[in-house]
């Protein structure tokens, strides 16, 4: 049984079938990379798994739990979280404030009034929020606007401020996308280490090869909408199927 | 103290100070003097001034934290001036009766406009706002006519039928707002000398309503709950993808500047008890804005500053005249003495729109931050100079 099970999803934008009879099956605790060339239909799955698009037929379960119909703060409150290909961060804010606000969401669900409280007296909630940061090794960072951090913080950022939720899944959208060769191994380096640290599933959609090889043990391959094959990464690299759709292009 | 850190505490502390001497502070020339002109110490200027600042602060907490332009919070300052007008008819007119109201209308009010105009954000959020206000100000003028008085506006007339307290004062006069027996118009006056000091009851009750709202807003700005405001300027998908739904938190902070706008409304009423429709005109939306960006949106201290700084220019520039010009520049040779009156001549008078628009345009250009980025800028250049002195003194030890 998966954590996450997509069952026969479609999707047709007008006269193009984005997604046709998707199905995927994400094992708790694995590292699933979802690999395709341009416009197999990645981010339109990806986007129907956080209640971004409604898919037209088919059924999302998560946890046992159905995912279609919810809207993206619900998803994320039932344990998916997402990382996005640029970041997404409060770039107005601190980086200690980009990391408060999962804390308060945690705490509070999705609403809560509370105007006369102080920042400063929730120790509890700071201490999380400074925790997660010492382990991204953002901790001498704390008090930059989010904004001014390189790229590469950016992204650390954005991964302690989903961490700090503790998920069930995590979702990668081309979490290394045009970074450069050193980033790109720190990031693998960083997921690897959460991957070790904290058994979070993960669910991958990446264009790097050298990424995906390095991360995944189980690899699904979409094209034109529709899964090709999915097996074990040593399977992948020589399936004829998968090199005729995607793989020999990349390794020419 | 008061749950403030030091800094806040400090601010909070000056903004105390500064309500408390107004007075003074506002009067700083003789009144015999060619300058007197610019006193701004007396009563009505002063309770503007404050009651502004409230309507400013409130309004601060919507655009400056959460970053919804509205352009149509004069809508609940005027909803908050007729149900104040109303309670004072019908209930009491003792004003603690009529401000509570007030809010509490303009609060549902807000609930009422801020659920649908929140659908939508950026500029379709700005016209929502901006439609609903101008539909009120319609309703208002024309059908609303028996509850809002149409253009005559609403006042108190010599047959309400209040609960308590009679419908006329002894000298058959529709009575005066109070509160517990001080009259709103009630003043004392210190005299020093060539400086004349007025201290009035309606002046000092709307300071210490303004200090209390301040408070309350200064403690939001440090609450998870600001957090949250700011979180949804900063990033509305990097939120509702962090677990937290931003309607709710933005139709907050609406509602609660809707009822600092009332709260602003009842004010005005109360010190004198007369609403209009004009009250809740687009320009009257605008105005606001300007003051909150004047002063410099999202900071604590700014939008009071800002209210000041255009509630003082309406006030002066526009009672200064030609001949008020040529009385400065008497000692003068009579060309230039009215070369220089035709050069001001526009800037005066009904013309000081056109000075608060230099203002305005002087401000955002050079200090998108406003009123505050400029005093922070000053404090940074003393602050330069004093290290650098410090610096150059050290050196000889070395």
């Amino acid at each position: 049984m998966g954590i996450l099970e997509v069952k026969g999803v479609n999707k047709r934008f007008g006269g193009l079938q984005a997604l046709g009879n998707v199905n995927l099956d994400v094992r708790e605790g694995s590292c699933h990379a979802i690999i395709g060339p341009n416009g197999a239909g990645k981010s339109t799955l990806l986007n129907v798994l956080v209640g971004k698009l409604i898919p037209d037929s088919g059924t999302v379960m998560f946890d046992g739990k159905p995912v279609l119909g919810r809207k993206p703060h619900e998803i994320n409150q039932m344990g998916i979280s997402r990382v996005f290909q640029t970041p997404e961060i409060f770039a107005d804010q601190t980086v200690l404030e980009n990391v408060l606000i999962p804390c308060f969401a945690g705490r509070d669900g999705s609403f809560r009034m509370h105007a006369f409280e102080s920042i400063r007296n929730e120790e509890k909630i700071v201490d999380q929020a400074e925790t997660i940061l010492r382990e991204v090794n953002m901790h001498n960072k704390m008090d930059m606007l989010a904004g001014s951090l390189s790229r590469g913080d950016k992204r650390r950022l954005e991964m302690a401020m989903s961490l700090v939720q503790k998920p069930k899944l995590l979702l990668l959208d081309e979490p290394t996308a045009g970074m450069a060769r050193a980033d790109t191994n720190n990031t693998i380096d960083l997921l690897k280490e959460i991957r070790e640290s904290r058994n979070i599933t993960m669910a991958i959609i990446e264009h790097d090869m050298h990424v995906v090889f390095s991360l995944a043990d189980r690899i699904t391959v979409l094209a034109q909408g529709t899964p090709l094959v999915e097996d074990v990464p040593e399977k992948i690299k020589g399936h004829p199927k998968v090199r005729e759709a995607y793989l020999g292009d990349a390794e020419v | 103290m008061l749950g403030l850190n030091k800094a806040d505490l400090r601010l909070f502390l000056i903004v105390v100070g500064m309500v408390i001497l107004a007075p003074f502070i506002l009067n700083p020339f003789p009144s015999s003097s060619g300058l007197a002109q610019f006193n701004a110490g007396y009563p009505d200027l002063m309770q503007k001034l404050v009651i502004f600042g409230i309507f400013a602060v409130g309004y601060n907490i919507l655009f400056g934290l959460t970053g919804y332009l509205s352009f149509g919070h004069a809508a609940f300052l005027g909803v908050g001036s007729y149900a104040g007008v109303w309670t004072m008819k019908l209930v009491s007119m003792n004003v603690i009766p009529a401000l509570i109201i007030s809010v509490i209308a303009a609060g549902l009010f807000s609930l009422l406009i801020g659920y649908v105009s929140l659908r939508r954000t950026g500029i379709y959020f700005s016209i929502l706002t901006l439609a609903f206000a101008q539909m009120c100000y319609s309703l208002a003028y024309s059908v609303l006519t028996p509850i809002t008085g149409g253009e005559t506006g609403l006042t108190l007339s010599l047959d309400d039928p209040r609960i308590l307290g009679a419908a006329q004062s002894a000298t058959g006069n529709t009575p005066v707002p109070n509160i517990f027996g001080f009259n709103m118009g009630q003043s004392a006056n210190l005299v020093l000398g060539n400086w004349s000091f007025t201290f009035n009851v309606g002046y000092y009750l709307s300071g210490i309503v303004m200090l209390v709202a301040f408070y309350l807003a200064v403690r939001l700005f440090r609450s998870p709950f600001g957090l949250m405001l700011r979180a949804i300027k900063s990033n509305q998908t990097r939120m509702s993808y962090t677990g937290l739904n931003p309607r709710p938190y933005a139709l907050a902070a609406f509602v609660i500047s809707g009822m600092y706008a009332g709260l602003a409304g009842g004010l005005m009423v109360a010190m004198d008890p007369l609403a209009g429709a004009e009250r809740m005109l687009w320009t009257a939306s605008g105005e606001i804005v300007l003051m909150t960006i004047l002063g410099g949106a999202g900071t604590l201290i700014g939008p009071i500053l800002g209210a000041g700084v255009i509630a003082y220019l309406e006030s002066i520039v526009s009672t200064i005249n030609d001949n008020v010009l040529h009385g400065w520049f008497s000692g003068l040779p009579g060309w230039l003495d009215n070369t220089l009156v035709t050069i001001m001549h526009p800037f005066i008078g009904s013309g000081w729109h056109l000075t608060l628009g230099l203002v305005f345009m002087g401000v955002v250009i050079f200090l998108p931050g406003g009123i505050v980025q400029g005093g922070k800028l000053i404090a940074g250049l003393f602050k330069r100079k004093s290290t650098d002195a410090s610096e150059t003194t050290a050196k000889p030890s070395e």
